[in-house]
């Protein structure tokens, strides 16, 4: 299978300039990338991909098993690295694939030059003195929701193909599109999401990192950046004047601009 | 005249305020970090808040239940900030008690002048009855699946009782055997089977039943059953076959039509070789393969379904096996398969067949297996494959 096609590659930017791979987390698809991919592409040569089961990833691809660990996300990012033959990649991943580039770095340190960790989560549940910001009960509740009401998920998720009167600068075919996720890989994907714990991971990091977080973020809350950021030893914690749990679309100019920033730096 | 003052002095006292306030629906402005600006008295008794309580303290999202801030932080808010408008989404609400309320949310943004982004306004419609709705229908689409996994599995049960668990094993023969089930919710009409009789010789039959479904489970059983007791009485593939068809016949009146297409074969094992003395009713020909390559059909006379008419003529073909040899039944769901708008054919499985090396038994099951798989959904009907073949000198 050709990682290309399989999670939809597509590469843009200037060839000549340093790798920057944009992965995007739970939700949508690369499309989340859309404003600040123009700041990055003026210097960096940009790597954009959906995760299978996202987006327009070969859906055929899609396993449960394979997709039911962060693994097999981390495999794919490796597989894409590979069949285009990139070196000293910065990866920026969002999210929930903040951790598969941990993971990614930490099996292949060679192939990454720098990671930058947006909205970062080790573990979304409290653990002891651990706080993710989710107790074990919202977890259960979150995942009995999607086990029991995939009417309502699904439906929420369907995509609406409207006119945009007032954006027309979003094609009609993007409305709502880019959020469209089979009902029963958005509930793997949550799975595998909100039960993961990838906090030993974070002290095997050896590529320079930078720590991107909100200033309020409810998935994501600011414990939970600060503790990434102690444990990664040499990162760099940058909190965006921003809310929600993702400031590439409700601050793209600063995240953009920290971003750019980051892969210029010499290492 | 007094009816219409009352209607007018109603509309004027129903100011955009009070409608703003008592609407028949929740109405919040937030603003784009989530903050609640304004809110009006329907969703603060919903929910059961004091205006101050929200108003400045609290986001939409501390609002929702936990499934649905995620659904807002990685689905809802993504989306509102591509396209400035969101619909029709289901969130559940958590009340001041904790109790939660299935809601609908529309939101849009609000921008100013210069196309910069002011607040979110956004209406909660109360779902709790649409909600319930939506239960029920997926309570019953549970049902639906549940009852198709039975179909299933009393279909696949069905199946495996018309089709013996597996053949014996004759000396000196090998044998192989596919069948093709074209749906898992039906019970095809496909049927096999081969059994010793009394004089050391061997019988063997396969065919198709018209139809599918119960009906033609209920002949496939009949066909079965009457083929191995007539074979017992006289095995003679003329007697048999004439048998069946008397059978069949007596079965006609019931309103659904019992015929179907069958070979019937006696075969003789002798050392390194082995003759078989067929007998066919409407059924395609059989594919002889020779230990030296060549490929030819068999055709039986007699072209005539068995069931039909109340006189079937039957007469008998015999085929000699020699080491190496391999001879093939089959039914018409392979030869009949839709390949784009036309159907597969006789002559095109001759030719597929005549690039095979030569192969024995369950190596001529094998390639016609793979042709089935590469037929894919083109193959419409149920598919029996029965093979024969004298094991062949080993290959070099």
């Amino acid at each position: 299978m050709d990682a290309r096609r399989r999670n939809n590659v597509v590469v843009t930017g200037d060839a000549d300039g340093p790798v920057v791979m944009l992965a995007h987390g739970f939700g949508c698809d690369q499309t989340m990338w859309r404003l600040v991919v123009p700041v990055l592409a003026a210097t960096c040569r940009v790597v954009l991909f959906d995760h299978v089961g996202a987006g327009r990833s070969d859906l055929s691809a899609w396993d449960a098993e394979r997709y039911s660990t962060l693994d097999g996300y981390t495999r794919d990012v490796l597989d894409i690295c590979h069949a285009l033959d990139l070196r000293d990649v910065v990866f920026v991943g969002h999210s929930v694939s903040a951790m598969v580039g941990v993971l990614a770095a930490v099996a292949e340190p060679a192939t990454f030059a720098k990671l930058v960790l947006v909205t970062p989560s080790p573990r979304y549940v409290d653990d002891g003195d651990y706080r993710g910001g989710f107790s074990a009960a919202d977890i259960d509740e979150l995942l009995d929701s999607l086990d029991s009401n995939y009417l309502g998920w699904s439906a929420a998720m369907a995509p609406v193909i409207m006119g945009n009167p007032d954006r027309p600068e979003l094609g009609a075919e993007l409305t709502n599109s880019f959020c469209r996720t089979d009902p029963e890989v958005a509930r793997v994907f949550a799975r595998t999401t909100f039960l993961s714990d990838n906090r030993a991971d974070l002290g095997e990091v050896s590529v320079p990192t930078l720590v991107l977080e909100c200033r309020q973020d409810v998935i994501a809350p600011p414990e939970v950046g600060a503790y990434v950021h102690a444990r990664i030893a040499g990162s760099t914690l940058v909190t965006l004047d921003a809310t929600g749990h993702c400031p590439q679309l409700s601050a793209p100019e600063a995240t953009a601009a920290a971003i750019a920033r980051f892969v210029a730096d010499a290492a | 005249m007094t009816r219409d003052r009352e209607a007018f002095s109603a509309l004027l006292e129903d100011s955009a305020d009070d409608l703003y306030e008592n609407a028949p629906c929740g109405y919040l402005s937030t603003m784009l970090d989530g903050h609640i600006a304004k809110v009006n008295g329907t969703l603060l008794r919903w929910l059961g808040y004091e205006r101050e309580q929200l108003v400045g303290r609290l986001r939409f999202a501390d609002l929702l239940s936990v499934g649905g801030k995620l659904y807002h932080e990685t689905h809802f808010a993504p989306l509102l900030r591509m396209q400035g408008e969101v619909g029709g989404v289901a969130l559940e609400m958590v009340a001041a008690d904790g109790t939660r309320l299935p809601v609908l949310v529309n939101s849009t943004v609000k921008t100013g002048g210069d196309g910069e982004p002011l607040l979110i306004r956004t209406t909660v419609f109360d779902a709790s009855d649409r909600r319930s709705y939506e239960r029920e229908l997926l309570r019953a689409r549970q049902e639906a699946e549940r009852e198709r996994d039975e179909i299933r599995r009393l279909a696949t049960t069905l199946q495996r009782t018309l089709l013996p668990p597996v053949l014996p094993a004759v000396p000196g023969v090998e044998t192989a055997t596919h069948y093709h089930h074209a749906s898992p919710f039906e019970v095809g009409g496909d049927f096999y089977d081969l059994f010793p009789l009394a004089d050391g010789r061997w019988a063997l039959f396969l065919g198709d039943v018209c139809g599918k479904g119960a009906n033609a489970a209920a002949v496939t059983s009949l066909t079965r059953y009457t083929l191995r007791s007539a074979a017992v009485y006289d095995p003679d593939p003329v007697a048999v076959l004439t048998n069946l068809n008397t059978v069949l016949n007596q079965e006609a009146d019931t309103g659904y039509p019992r015929f179907c297409t069958v070979t019937f074969g006696v075969l003789t094992v002798e050392e390194d070789r082995c003759t078989l003395t067929l007998a066919a009713g409407g059924h395609p020909p059989g594919l002889l393969l020779r230990a030296d390559g060549t490929v030819e059909y068999v055709e039986m006379p007699g072209g005539q379904l068995i069931g039909i008419l109340p006189d079937a003529r039957v007469v008998t073909t015999t085929v000699h096996l020699a080491a190496g040899d391999t001879f093939v039944l089959y039914t018409d769901g392979l030869i009949e398969a839709r390949t784009g708008d036309t159907r597969y054919s006789e002559e095109q499985l001759l030719d597929f067949v005549s690039t095979l090396p030569p192969v024995s038994a369950a190596g001529a099951v094998d390639a016609l297996v793979g042709l089935l798989e590469r037929l894919g959904e083109g193959v419409e009907d149920d598919t029996a494959v029965l093979a024969i073949g004298v094991p062949g000198p080993p290959s070099p």
